[in-house]
């Protein structure tokens, strides 16, 4: 079976006053049919670059300048904006961070959610907000019918994400991209919402990248994982082995981050000294050089990605190696 | 606070809670005292306008009465300098100001909505053309354009109309285009892109109805701006043409000094009318303001 997205070379690049910066840079991944496929990376790694170069929805000012971008094995870089709302909102949609600022502040949710499926499925406007309500059900919205009449402000950010999610699953899409869906609400919230989000992804057999910083969500819902680093994709594995055996020093650290619930009351929340680059793409080498603890001369020419057992790929020279030392 | 205080926020909360943003915008827009007296001053003085067919004495157009005479219980505000009664005549000029107001601010409004969307939505060349021709419009001294508009063309009401609704759009548009350049990079409008809603649905659905609060307060402004340039064009003898009465050309009887010092029966209510108009729809713009910004939350 052929993959339903599969992004290859992409590579964005913003121009402002100061030249051009490419921010994702050649990244490389496919998503199949019914998984879930996460991508890690702290902040200012390229993620959501990456996300909307996808959808094609770049602010002014960046392009991509490189790659193709396969959904189900069409190429959405070389269609029209025309041809390209047939694909979004049917086929492909997104699930933003901020939920309240993702909603039009002026109309009920419900007017929002049975406008999408109006336009999309062709519906009559009864029938739409029938489907509506279904779907505002189907999300875990309390007291469905009442929700519809409200307005996205008076609503909590709980609901208001499953507002969102309701009007993106609204079409059945094939794949839906969720970019930090639940970095705005509270934890409790996160982890109810996220497992019906994992439910319905499972009962309507959507795929779905799910992009975030969290690893502990990671290790819930992922299938495989891509971590990425200052633009480039720097190590992809199953989850399993991922979390048993990074291969890649920055994802050790990554992990190595997470405070475990049975740490020693003196342990110290672990760090990785220093931040992302601001201006990656020049950086001759191995990006992650500079914050490496196990960073040797011959990291700052490496540039491949090095492929081990099981699809495991890791872009670091001295892989085996640094684990001993 | 006393617990009786905080019974009566609770209540007065709870009043609040189920009401919809219409009933919030009136609410609020009830708390300005003057702009509730101007609404009713002005409702008086439309339908009055509305109604000078079946309210008016006499014909305003025809000679009723002896010249130029003071005000009496058959004349309530005397007569012109022809005869014809001065009351009559300012119930249709009413009609004629008002209508030339809405009329103007309607046509000024559907250029400056719709160029401003496209600058702003679209950007760029498009962008930059549209608003080069704005700028270009607006540095104009628009008075000299009018009154070359008006020299070329027939006056006359719908002249007058069209040259005031093509000269006023450009602040509008510039307020369009301002608003849109934030809402079109705002979630709800990516969003909708990512749920493939068509481009007409994402201008005129998603960022028009967020940018219709601005458009309304401007507007309100712009109507009575548009009543002040047809009293001065009509002044000017450059607007409405007589017999037609408007408020602008009963007021230019003014022009001649035995008027201005021994009739102001003649000049007096026309002026007071346009100045009581202009101030009302001012204070019911100020008061929109208010009553349409979501941010101000004062409950007094």
């Amino acid at each position: 079976m052929s993959h339903i997205l599969e992004v290859k070379g992409l590579t964005t690049a913003f121009t402002g006053d100061y030249g051009t910066d490419i921010t994702v840079d050649h990244v490389d991944f496919y998503v199949d049919r019914g998984e879930v496929v996460c991508i890690v990376g702290e902040s200012g790694c390229g993620k959501s670059v990456t996300s909307l170069s996808i959808m094609g929805l770049l602010n002014r000012g960046g392009a991509v300048i490189d790659g193709s971008v396969l959904f189900d094995g069409k190429n959405l870089l070389g269609l029209t904006e025309k041809e390209l709302d047939e694909i979004r909102g049917n086929r492909m949609t997104m699930i933003f961070q901020d939920p309240l600022t993702s909603l039009n502040p002026v109309f009920t949710i419900g007017s929002q959610i049975t406008e999408s499926i109006r336009i999309h499925q062709k519906l009559e406007k009864e029938e739409s907000r029938k489907r509506a309500i279904q779907i505002l059900q189907k999300v875990g919205m309390p007291d469905a019918e009442a929700a519809m009449k409200k307005y996205p402000h008076t609503l909590s950010g709980g609901m208001r994400q499953r507002a969102m999610i309701a009007m993106a699953l609204s079409c059945q899409p094939a794949l839906i991209i969720a970019d930090e869906p639940t970095t705005a609400l509270d934890v409790t919230i996160q982890a109810q919402i996220m497992k019906q989000l994992q439910e319905l992804q499972k009962e309507l057999g959507m795929a779905m990248i799910l992009i975030t910083h969290d690893i502990g969500l990671v290790a819930r819902m992922a299938d495989r994982v891509y971590v990425m680093y200052a633009g480039q994709m720097i190590e992809h594995a199953q989850v399993k082995d991922l979390f048993l055996a990074p291969k890649h020093p920055y994802t050790k650290a990554l992990l190595a981050t997470v405070p475990g619930i049975y740490d020693s009351p003196e342990r110290k929340l672990a760090s990785i000294t220093g931040v992302v680059p601001e201006k990656y793409d020049t950086i001759q080498g191995c990006r992650f050089a500079d914050r490496c603890p196990y960073m040797k001369e011959k990291c700052l020419t490496y540039e491949d990605n090095e492929i081990l057992e099981n699809g495991h790929e890791v872009r670091c020279c001295r892989v085996g190696e640094w684990e001993a030392s | 606070m006393t617990n009786h205080n905080k019974k009566m926020q609770i209540q007065i909360a709870n009043e609040y809670k189920n009401e919809n943003y219409r009933q919030t915008v009136w609410r609020r827009f009830k708390h300005h005292k003057l702009a509730g007296i101007s609404l009713i001053v002005l409702v008086l003085l439309c339908s009055a306008a509305l109604l000078a067919p079946w309210i008016a004495p006499y014909p305003p157009d025809e000679i009723v009465g002896s010249f130029a005479s003071a005000p009496s219980k058959d004349f309530w505000l005397g007569t012109d300098q022809i005869g014809r009664d001065v009351f009559s005549r300012l119930l249709y000029a009413m009609r004629i100001s008002l209508l030339v107001g809405l009329m103007a601010t309607l046509i000024s409004t559907v250029i400056g909505v719709l160029l401003g969307l496209i600058a702003g939505y679209f950007g760029g060349v498009i962008d930059m053309v549209i608003m080069r021709f704005t700028d270009m419009i607006m540095s104009f001294p628009y008075i000299l354009l009018v009154l070359v508009a008006a020299s070329i063309f027939k006056p006359g009401l719908w002249t007058i109309i069209l040259i005031l609704g093509f000269v006023d759009w450009p602040g509008i548009a510039r307020l369009v285009r301002g608003n849109v350049l934030n809402l079109r990079e705002s979630n709800f409008v990516k969003s909708s892109i990512v749920a493939g809603m068509p481009l007409r649905h994402i201008l005129f659905s998603e960022i028009l109805p967020n940018t219709v609060a601005p458009i309304l307060v401007y507007a309100t402004s712009v109507v009575a701006l548009s009543i002040l340039d047809e009293a001065a064009l009509s002044f000017l003898g450059m607007g409405v043409q007589p017999p037609t009465a408007s408020l602008g050309n009963m007021l230019n009887g003014a022009q001649s000094l035995t008027v201005l010092t021994k009739q102001p029966w003649l000049w007096v209510p026309p002026g007071f009318l346009i100045i009581i108009v202009v101030i009302a729809i001012n204070f019911i713009g100020d008061a929109l303001r208010d009553a349409l910004d979501p941010t101000t939350r004062k409950e007094k």
